[in-house]
């Protein structure tokens, strides 16, 4: 049913295509002619040459011949926009479900079998239902190569689809302005055939073969960029968002808890409370509601190896 | 009132009352003097807007940064947007022309509330004042872009109350400007003018007037409840509250697409004056062309949910909104019709202002069609949100409304100034400024289509090319503006005197003296013929 030989980056490229060309085409047409014919007019109605204009009020019968047809065509071009977008608000059965986490500023992918992924990779001819889910502010996932965008709108859950139909590395980007870092808050789609798509599937061992386990902190590393955490902390002690990385494990420092100022010092059970539950206490000079809870998200293992890596970085 | 006196009543502008120096305007009641101070305010605004606009452009002729953080761009794009849309677009042709020449157009010494009516201009200072504030005080200006979204908007750090508040404050200026014109053609016609003797312009104002009066409303509730909201935690919008972001933007589409007819009515208006008075012909299909008025002002009530497609509504407020859209540009096409058609036969006098009306047609029917692409639902849901939805925008805002205000100036400057300006000089800005338009925005169209989204400081080397290309467009641009202005700076101190009615024109205005007296009528004329009645020439 679904065909893999299309060579349209997507099963929605011709109906957009077909909406797209079908108004800007006759639009063009009307264009050059109404231009073609003021320019004609101008020209030869020109006082120089028409030294008296003809009283003329009107004609109704002309009213309606140019009220009618360009309601026609309007209807027209409705139709074929509502016939391309008809197929996108309902998403068949079978095919495979990701939820796709926004926030700010990134997206990561989670798989049904647990699989998280900081790309997303999809195989080729399968129908691909992305469940939208934003923890903090509106976001809009939009993939120029399939014609396809949806705003994600925390607090609801959403479905969009597609099916892909060639193989290749995609631009994803965020459309809706969703504040300092919007323009960056993009990832890649990565079409792949069924087979290897199936590889990748079931090899949850991925993420840890990158890394190098030998050198510590390497696979803190790792999580907190797929996680997307670099967006808003920098390793380097510049305040991008947040604070930096930089000298903090073991440092002193105020925090505003319930409107008042503590000194806390930075330890394991301060880490895991900052990810879990990052707006119990606000680091003095920073705005609160910013970093959202990576609850379910991030692991107790998978702090452990934040932390580990954050003790690279102490001064 | 007594009787005429020997000599000529002295003009708006050499007329000495209680006040004096700057007081004597800022004070001043008389509609012509309030349209002068809307005139330069909006000015003003308009030039201030345009170097933000020049500034992202520098930013965005390369990736990566190139002149500013992206804390800076994106508070540059909301302040641009702010006093673009609510400061100078909307004011626009109804505060500056509208106050100066519908008294007169319609016969008639001043609009019917003159006090509410210099109140309505400081109440649109007060609100640019809010919308100032918002830009220093506290932890920095708004980045949130002149929509506001919510949750965004109450999470950002920057001064989202004073800057909606003064949005607010802005519409209500408009209002009760709306609310005085509606009144004065109620009341106030002219002995023998009739609704159907009145001119297009007037018309326009009508319906404007009424879409202010009835849809701005929207924004005051819908500030109320954002200021519920952050004071009193009652969850309207923010999901975290329990509220809906989606209705956040139903209420501000309620209000801001009939916002956009606001902007483009009195434009189309303004256009339907200077074509017969260069053609020498009367409009074409009169009748026709009010109808269209009303038909855009009413169906235009009903669209807003065209800028939410893909935000997730159900199916069938979807196509709804997608059909009304489409049908809205009928009315718009019949008046391009009527204009071309009005031109047809007609002994068309080559001037500035006609050129500035055709250069209108030819990028408002561009800015006409791409909204039609926008209004289709499959190609809607991969244009939104992208340049090509910033260009087919700026196309009708800008190209729409800009272009008419110029031809609008140009056309009733020597009645405004009793001055005229250099033909020359004029003429070179227009194609300037065209020239710079189409190279700006044009592009903009293809980075859309491409998939470059709008609110980018930063983009991919694939949308490198039309982004160079369009910021060298808004240098030539900004070059048109400034010869533009200067001309007519220039002018209205050094110009050649001008007569009554240097165009031939046929509505009341050009009866009166350039500039005109501040009663603007000796006697009250009694109108006989219809407004553009060219039928004894
Ligand atoms: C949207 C921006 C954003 C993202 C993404 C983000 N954070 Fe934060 N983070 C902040 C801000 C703002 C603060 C300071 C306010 C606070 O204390 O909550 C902060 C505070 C912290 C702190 C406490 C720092 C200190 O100086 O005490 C830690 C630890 C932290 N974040 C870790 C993370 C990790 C790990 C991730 C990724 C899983 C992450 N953050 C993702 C914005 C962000
Ligand atoms: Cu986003
Ligand atoms: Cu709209």
């Amino acid at each position: 049913m679904y065909s893999t030989t299309g060579i349209e980056a997507s099963n929605f490229v011709s109906s957009f295509d077909t909406a797209f060309f079908s108004v800007i085409g006759i639009s063009i047409l009307l264009l050059v002619g109404i231009t073609v014919l003021m320019l004609y007019f101008v020209f030869k109605y020109n006082r120089k040459k028409n030294k008296v204009a003809e009283h003329i009020e009107g004609n109704t019968k002309l009213e309606i011949i140019w009220t009618i047809i360009p309601t026609l065509l309007a209807l027209g071009m409705f139709y074929f926009g509502w016939a391309g977008w008809h197929p996108m608000k309902n998403p068949p059965k079978d095919g495979i479900t990701i939820t796709t986490i926004a926030r700010m500023w990134n997206f990561s992918y989670l798989y049904e079998n647990g699989k998280q992924s900081a790309e997303l990779v999809v195989p080729v001819g399968m129908p691909v239902k992305l469940k939208l889910i934003s923890v903090d502010v509106l976001h809009s996932v939009f993939i120029p190569a399939f014609r396809v965008k949806e705003d994600i709108i925390p607090g609801r859950e959403k479905i969009m689809w597609f099916i892909p139909q060639k193989a290749g590395v995609y631009d994803l980007y965020c459309a809706e302005y969703c504040g300092l870092q919007h323009s960056y808050m993009s990832s890649d789609l990565r079409a792949i055939p069924q087979e290897e798509f199936d590889k990748w599937y079931t090899d949850t061992t991925a993420l840890a073969s990158t890394v190098d386990e030998s050198v510590p902190g390497a696979a803190g590393f790792v999580i907190m960029k797929t996680q997307g955490c670099n967006a808003c902390h920098s390793s380097d002690g510049s305040k991008i968002i947040g604070p930096s990385y930089l000298g903090l494990w073991g440092k002193q420092h105020i925090v505003v808890r319930d409107g008042q100022d503590v000194l806390v010092t930075v330890d394991s059970a301060y880490i895991r409370k900052s990810i879990y539950e990052p707006n119990a206490e606000i680091v003095k000079g920073y705005q609160k509601g910013l970093m959202q809870s990576y609850d379910k998200v991030i692991s107790e293992d998978d702090i452990s190896k934040i932390i580990d890596y954050l003790k690279t970085l102490e001064e | 009132m007594s009787s005429h006196s020997s000599s000529p009543e002295p003009s708006y502008i050499e007329y000495q009352g209680k006040y004096k120096g700057i007081f004597a305007w800022i004070l001043s009641t008389d509609h012509k003097r309030i349209g002068m101070l809307y005139l330069y305010s909006i000015m003003t605004f308009f030039i201030i807007g345009a170097v933000l606009g020049l500034l992202m452009k520098f930013e965005l002729i390369a990736p990566g940064k190139t002149v500013m953080e992206p804390q800076t761009y994106n508070a540059f794009f909301t302040l641009h947007g702010i006093l673009m849309i609510f400061a100078v677009v909307i004011p626009g042709l109804p505060a500056v022309f509208g106050n100066f020449l519908l008294p007169i157009m319609i016969g008639a010494k001043d609009v019917a509330f003159p006090r509410l009516n210099l109140f309505s201009w400081y109440v649109y200072v007060l609100g640019i004042i809010l919308v100032v504030i918002s830009q220093f005080a506290g932890e920095g200006p708004p980045d949130t872009g002149w929509t506001f979204y919510a949750p965004y908007s109450f999470r950002t750090a920057g001064n989202m109350l004073p800057a909606v508040l003064g949005a607010f404050v802005l519409g209500f200026s408009s209002i009760l400007t709306g609310l005085n014109f509606i009144v004065t053609m109620h009341r106030m016609r002219a002995p023998g003018m009739g609704w159907f003797k009145m001119p297009l312009f007037p018309w326009t104002l009508y319906g404007t007037a009424w879409i202010q009066l009835l849809a701005t409303p929207v924004v005051g509730v819908t500030l109320l409840m954002v200021v519920a909201e952050r004071t009193l935690n009652i969850g309207f919008f923010d999901p975290s509250l329990g509220g809906d972001p989606i209705l956040y933007q139903h209420l501000f589409w309620i209000y801001s697409h009939p916002a956009v007819y606001i902007m483009i009515l009195p434009a189309m208006g303004a256009i339907s004056e200077i074509i017969p008075t260069f053609s020498r012909k009367s409009i074409f299909g009169y009748k026709f062309m009010v109808a269209s008025t009303l038909a855009i002002a009413f169906v235009g009530y009903f669209v807003w949910g065209h800028h939410m497609f893909t935000s997730g509504m159900s199916g069938t407020a979807l196509y709804t909104f997608s059909i009304l859209t489409f049908l809205v540009a009928i009315p718009s096409a019949i008046k391009v019709f009527n204009w071309i058609s009005t031109m047809h036969k007609g002994s068309i006098d080559m001037q500035t202002p006609f050129y500035w009306a055709m250069a209108f047609i030819f990028v408002f029917m561009v800015g006409g069609f791409t909204g039609l692409v926008l209004g289709s639902l499959a190609a809607n849901v991969h244009l939104h949100n992208t340049h090509f939805v910033v260009a087919h925008f700026h196309f009708i805002v800008f190209g729409g409304t800009g272009f008419a205000f110029f031809a609008a100036m140009h056309y009733w400057f020597p009645k405004i100034y009793g001055r005229m300006y250099d033909t020359r000089w004029a003429n070179t800005g227009l194609i300037l400024f065209f020239i710079g338009f189409i190279t700006l925005y044009m592009p903009m169209f293809y980075l859309g289509y491409m998939g470059m989204p709008r609110r980018y400081y930063d983009y991919d080397e694939v949308f490198h090319g039309g982004n160079i290309i369009s910021s060298m467009g808004a240098w030539v641009l900004i070059a048109g503006v400034a010869v533009i202005i200067i001309n007519l700076f220039r002018s209205a101190k050094h110009g050649p005197k001008a007569v009554a009615d240097p165009w031939g024109g046929k509505t009341l205005e050009w009866t009166v003296p350039s500039p005109p007296p501040v009663e603007n009528f000796e006697e009250i004329p009694t109108v006989t013929k219809g407004p553009y009645d060219y039928s004894q020439d």
